[in-house]
């Protein structure tokens, strides 16, 4: 653990309110410098909002927060000069074409013309968008435009980056290509609060992962010890012949662990985090002559870590509370 | 993995780090540097999205040949002496519909979060909004420009020449800086684009029609000319008639130039502090 590292963001009972709603009701953060950092919560959890506030975007109603030790409230320029913002909601101009784009924010954080011009094309070759961007953003596919947004947010490698969920809507592949870039800003030493409603993602990428429900951080821990607590994941399997399942049980019994009879009568669940035991269970079942349908080893949901944390699954009735944060 | 990963269209990881390694942050850019930059951000938007321009100039364009041609000789006896006299208040009508668009151009930064990224940039705050009236200027000029060269094809032609319609146009384009300020505080409130547009119609379009734009006011049941008379529009119509026609009234231009100032003063202030406590 990094406890002695100096924290890149301190966040002591931030408070945020939009009327009736409490958005923010007392997050506490410590994030140690350099390491990836995940909040992970339910659409109208208060992420967004507790990123605004910490990017100097919204003034807290409660609390305080420092971010690389500068106080946000009385040092927002400060603060603003060494931290930058990417997702939903801060993005590029769609009337733009790319290379425009990064070249308006090389100006704007104070390049000349020709080292925004470089600068530019320099970051749109290492991104894969060099071909396109001389076209207009909102032409771009989904993958194309939240890379230049991440591209955007390092035309001057920031120290703190808040990435907000990244790559909600995007394909696999393209999921896989903002990973690897947010791995890499990591290891060149950039502190990322990655926001994200997928424990898949937080779990990728994250050292740290503090989980939000209703404006509070009511977890805190490694991807490992969140997991733990929630019971690890489970072996679905699902079989050609629905007659096999007493013997196909049987079987996991042995190789695997206490078996699970799910109301579709073809499938069988295995609890177990381990990978060579359930490949082992799944090889076992071949071998035996029982023909398997599908099989995965999947992790628990964020669904389930809520439900294990809170006694209640993750609360979708007020999804637009982040959109009236804005 | 069969096949080798392909290059084209994916981020170089590699490349990706040396980027990241490879700057340094640079001094700040002054205040002036960074506003200049926020117009000509304006002004790609004017090349990249013409058909905005469009929108505003073609129905000013229609107006002047419908009412010059249809009502024209009802009105002022002949076409041509109408085109005459509503020249000048259609290039006050072709502007000022202009500027609602930097209403409706701002509330599309703020849906498209465009704005955010600006405010989480360490920039001189207001540098945003002061840039913006610089590529919205742009599209006054153009906006004005077109009616004058298409009144100046139908045989309109100026007393005061190049001079005076350039002082006209200078004019209304002075006063549109005041009257923006209007249009970015709904755009800073209101929903949606859409929503900016409609109300920012709603508004300027009784307002350029009951002004003496189109007809003499003393035709006008007392009431009615009574409101057409202190209209603001009215009297900047008659402020850049009067510079085309090469007699300057002056009460007419100073009127306009305060009121464009009182705009301005009143509405400046509470679009910077809405754009930045949003």
């Amino acid at each position: 653990m990094t406890t002695h590292a100096p924290l890149a963001i301190e966040a002591t009972g931030l408070e945020k309110s939009f009327g009736d709603t409490r958005a923010v009701a007392g997050v506490d953060l410590a994030v140690p410098e350099g390491v990836i950092y995940g909040v992970l919560g339910p659409n109208g959890a208060g992420k967004t909002t507790t990123i605004r506030m910490l990017a100097t975007l919204i003034a807290p109603d409660g609390g305080s927060a420092r971010v690389l030790g500068h106080d946000i409230r009385t040092e927002g320029d400060a603060v603003r000069s060494q931290v930058s913002l990417t997702g939903q909601l801060a993005s590029v101009d769609e009337e733009l074409t790319g290379r425009e784009n990064l070249i308006l924010l090389g100006r704007l954080l104070g390049l000349s013309r020709a080292a925004a011009k470089s600068r530019a094309d320099e970051l749109l070759e290492a991104f894969g968008i060099a071909e396109a961007s001389g076209r207009l953003v909102k032409h771009f596919s989904g993958g194309m435009r939240r890379r230049v947004d991440i591209a955007a947010s390092i035309v001057v490698t920031p120290e703190v980056m808040f990435l907000d969920e990244p790559t909600t809507g995007l394909d696999p592949r393209s999921r896989n290509q903002v990973w690897e870039i947010a791995r890499a800003l990591a290891a060149e030493g950039t502190t990322i609060l990655l926001c994200t409603q997928y424990l898949e993602e937080a779990d990728q990428l994250a050292s740290g992962i503090a989980v939000i429900d209703r404006g509070r951080v009511i977890a805190e821990g490694t991807p490992g010890q969140l997991k733990a607590s929630v019971g690890g994941g489970a072996l679905h399997v699902r079989l050609l012949d629905a007659e096999r399942r007493p013997d196909a049980a049987a079987v996991l019994e042995r190789t695997v662990g206490a078996v699970e009879l799910p109301p579709d009568p073809a499938a069988l669940v295995v609890a177990s985090s381990d990978a060579e035991r359930a490949a082992e269970g799944v090889a076992e079942l071949a071998r035996a002559g029982i023909g398997i349908a599908e099989f995965s080893l999947a992790q628990p949901s964020l669904d389930e870590v809520f439900l294990s944390l809170t006694g209640h699954v993750t609360d979708e009735s007020e999804p637009t509370l982040e959109e009236q944060a804005s | 993995m069969t096949t080798a990963p392909t290059t084209t269209g994916a981020a170089d990881t590699a490349a990706v780090r040396r980027a990241i390694a490879s700057v340094e942050r640079p001094p700040r850019p002054g205040r002036l540097s960074t506003s200049l930059t926020f117009g000509w951000r304006g002004m790609l938007k004017v090349k990249h999205v013409p058909e905005q321009l469009l929108d505003v100039t073609v129905t000013p364009v229609m107006f002047l040949l419908m009412f010059t041609y249809l009502f024209g000789g009802a009105i002022a006896g002949s076409t041509s002496a109408y085109l005459d006299y509503t020249l000048p208040g259609l290039l006050v009508m072709s502007v000022l519909f202009t500027t609602v668009y930097s209403g409706v151009s701002l509330n599309t930064d703020l849906t498209k979060g465009v704005v955010d990224r600006f405010r989480s940039l360490p920039i001189w705050r207001p540098a945003p909004l002061l840039g913006s009236l610089l590529g919205d200027s742009v599209r006054y000029v153009i906006a004005g420009t077109v009616i004058i060269v298409v009144g100046v094809a139908l045989g309109y032609r100026p007393d005061a020449g190049v001079a005076g319609a350039v002082a006209a146009l200078a004019l209304v384009v002075v006063f549109s800086f005041g009257l923006s300020w209007v249009f970015s505080v709904l755009g800073l409130l209101l929903r949606s684009p859409n929503a900016v547009m409609n109300a920012g119609f709603m508004g300027i379009f009784p307002l350029t029609f009951l002004s003496n734009v189109f007809v003499d006011p003393s035709t006008l049941p007392g009431p009615l000319e009574a409101f057409v008379n202190v209209n603001p529009v009215s009297i900047l119509a008659t402020a850049c008639r009067s510079l085309m026609d090469g007699e300057p009234d002056g009460e007419a231009i100073v009127v306009s130039l305060v009121v464009a100032a009182l705009l301005a003063a009143i509405f400046l202030p509470i679009t910077t502090r809405l754009y930045r406590s949003r």
